[in-house]
């Protein structure tokens, strides 16, 4: 009972560094490339705007898709390590 | 075959599509009604979550958003698109692992509180008819442009149709329809959009097209309409905005708002495993991010091709004439979207921004005002007109439009009556409820809400267009966190997420009413809605994300100063992070 009790935490340890990181790319693209941060990619010239720009209307929302799917694979992948996956 | 015949058959087709899925995905059990039985693939699902989550907004009006505000709508963008990057890594899979029926079943089971669930009651019908609202209206506009019809008489053809499939078929009718909407709306939104691409930078992928070379002028697209509008004294489109803070808190209202919008969650509980809620966040991810790579480019597209229509020979020469005005202008002159007033009387339209630094230039080219205004909302609507397209484009853009409003209707009609008939007829007055009883009780609830839905949307309350910010700042404030905080602390208990839940709420809406009004009311703001009023120039519309905060806050101060929660409560938190084990959705 206690291994397994030591599965389940390290098992939710994973998960929450998991969406911490990805968390920390979401905000990132978003609050950080697009807005808060654009200033200094206008030096990065896209298309007759800058980086910036191309992060505010179409490179956060590829990022997200990238993420979600990145931990969808990862967890159910940890679901099977630890062994709490549904049959 | 006229234009009118060419809409009436787009539009008529695809109705009788959806209801002959409705017919075919009948309900007959409870679990068919909430959750579709429970045994969507996670494509699927994802499908249906797109046609669900975009709506009239994002069909009709994120464009013109983007349009008229240029980077600075870019919120909209990235708002409405990372909310679900919350959703499937903080609610979506450990709520599907709870396996309920409703969002307000888990709140009140967690929070171990009847009155915590009925606080969830409310928040989540007030959010979904706020919403409700501006679908049934959108859907009226969309009818009367297209089938010259009367808006009203519109809006009861739409009723009559979602009453069929959605009172039938529940969540199954309402999945395998929105499939089919989602089908309809991309196809309808992609293809004016691949054409006016090509017209304009020659590259038939329009979110690559916005960053491509204007073959006209020989300039990147984004440089000539920078160019164009500037020349008329307009902001430039790619301009960075000065309040940053503002931005940042809006995104994140938007954001936050998406992940705890109750129609969109209970979507999440219809596919077979844990596992799937987690893919079917990518897949609705991806259906939805094809319409919004490419709303940005529809904008800035529709945004030069309307200044070019106006000032055929370039900005330095004369406008058109007003008798030789586009057929797309006068039809769209008789709805009242476009109106024109020739203030120097020169039968020209003069179209440019009335803003005292461009005052000078005006009076020496004799201007005396703006002479065109342009409805927004209009853009993507007229989009294949003002690009000269086909007729059978025009008619494919009322199908989708119309698609994108009932299908998103359907899914807050059915968060609405799920959230009466299961968790205040079943949860509160009526425990002893047979399946039976209760389906019929979702089923008149159902037909219930489209009646009352019906009615405000053919007469919108005068805060009609200000309800989105309600709808988001709602859901923000008050069903997020304590939706979060549920899964993800052990320590919170009743006391914590009631009094956080209601302080988020009281917080968000004292701020929006301060400045639009109590209950909307004109003339009871205490303070003009203007950036120099706002606190740290935080609009009302941003404030959603610190009411949020709120919320946490309050809820973790209160549990942390009262009592733990049961043990059996820490266990289903424990019981909700790991997926083994979930069965399907049940309400038992």
């Amino acid at each position: 009972m206690s291994g397994h009790e030591y599965d389940a935490v390290s098992y939710w340890k994973a998960n929450l560094r998991l969406i911490f990181g990805s968390l920390i790319v979401w905000a990132l693209v978003s609050y950080g490339f697009a807005i808060l941060l654009r200033p200094m990619l206008y030096g990065i010239p896209i298309g007759g705007t800058d980086l910036g720009f191309w992060f505010a209307q179409q490179g956060s929302i590829l990022t997200f898709i990238v993420l979600i799917f990145h931990y969808a694979w990862r967890m159910n992948r940890l679901d099977e390590k630890f062994g709490v996956h549904e049959e | 075959m006229d234009q009118f015949t060419i809409n009436l058959l787009f539009v008529g087709g695809s109705f009788a599509l959806y209801i002959g899925i409705a017919i075919w995905a009948k309900a007959g059990s409870t679990s068919d009604f909430y959750v579709a039985g429970g045994g969507v693939h996670p494509i699927t699902n994802g499908a249906a979550i797109g046609a669900d989550w975009m709506s009239a907004a994002s069909f009709i009006s994120m464009a013109g958003l983007i349009a008229a505000g240029g980077y600075a709508n870019s919120t909209f963008l990235m708002g409405w698109t990372g909310g679900y990057v919350l959703l499937a890594m903080l609610l979506a899979p450990y709520l599907r692992k709870f396996g309920k029926f409703t969002v307000p079943e888990f709140i009140g089971d967690r929070y171990y509180s009847q009155n915590a669930r009925m606080v969830a009651v409310i928040c989540l019908i007030v959010a979904s008819v706020t919403y409700v609202i501006g679908q049934m209206a959108g859907a009226g506009v969309a009818f009367s442009r297209f089938l010259e019809v009367d808006s009203t008489l519109g809006l009861i053809i739409a009723a009559v149709v979602i009453f069929l499939y959605a009172v039938m078929g529940g969540m199954k009718g309402i999945t395998y329809t929105q499939v089919a909407q989602y089908c309809v709306l991309i196809v309808a939104y992609t293809i004016p959009a691949v054409f006016i691409s090509i017209q304009l930078t020659g590259n038939p992928i329009p979110g690559l097209g916005l960053f491509s070379t204007h073959t006209e002028s020989g300039l990147p697209l984004l440089t000539k309409l920078n160019q164009v509008i500037t020349d008329l004294g307009f902001n430039e489109y790619t301009a960075d905005v000065d309040n940053k803070l503002n931005m940042v808190l809006f995104t994140l209202t938007l954001m936050i708002g998406t992940a705890g919008l109750p129609h969109v969650i209970i979507r999440f509980f219809t596919v077979p495993k844990v596992a799937d809620a987690r893919w079917s966040g990518g897949w609705a991810l991806v259906f939805i991010a094809l319409l919004y790579l490419t709303a940005p480019a529809v904008a800035s597209m529709a945004r030069l091709n309307l200044m070019t229509t106006i000032y055929p020979d370039g900005t330095s020469s004369a406008p058109i004439e007003y008798e030789n005005r586009p057929q797309w202008v006068q039809e769209w002159e008789v709805t009242g979207l476009i109106q024109f007033e020739d203030k120097n009387n020169d039968g020209r339209i003069q179209l440019y921004n009335d803003a005292p630094s461009f005052q000078d230039e005006a009076d020496a080219r004799g201007w005396e005002g703006n002479e065109l205004v342009v409805n927004r909302d209009i853009l993507v609507l007229a989009n294949p007109e003002i690009a000269n397209l086909p007729g059978w484009v025009i008619g494919l853009i009322a199908a989708g439009g119309l698609a994108a409003a009932l299908s998103t209707a359907a899914g807050l009609l059915l968060a609405i009556s799920s959230a009466i008939s299961h968790d205040l007829i079943k949860g509160r007055f009526n425990p002893a409820i047979t399946d039976k009883g209760e389906l019929l009780a979702a089923r008149i609830s159902m037909a219930v809400a489209i009646v009352v839905a019906t009615y405000l949307g053919a007469n919108p309350p005068g805060f009609a267009a200000q309800v989105v910010a309600l709808a988001f700042g709602i859901a923000a404030a008050s069903l997020f966190p304590a939706l979060m905080m549920g899964i993800f602390s052990k320590r919170v208990n009743n006391k914590g997420a009631i009094a956080g839940m209601l302080s988020g709420l009281v917080f968000t809406l004292a701020y929006i009413f301060v400045y639009k009004g109590w209950l909307f009311i004109p003339g009871t703001n205490n303070l003009a809605d203007i950036p120099a009023n706002w606190v740290l120039g935080i609009s009302p519309l941003s404030i959603g994300a610190i009411g949020a905060m709120v919320n946490f806050a309050v809820a973790f101060t209160v549990s942390n100063a009262t009592e733990e929660p049961p043990v059996e409560i820490q266990e289903l938190v424990e019981s909700v992070r790991y997926p083994r084990g979930s069965g399907k959705a049940t309400d038992h």
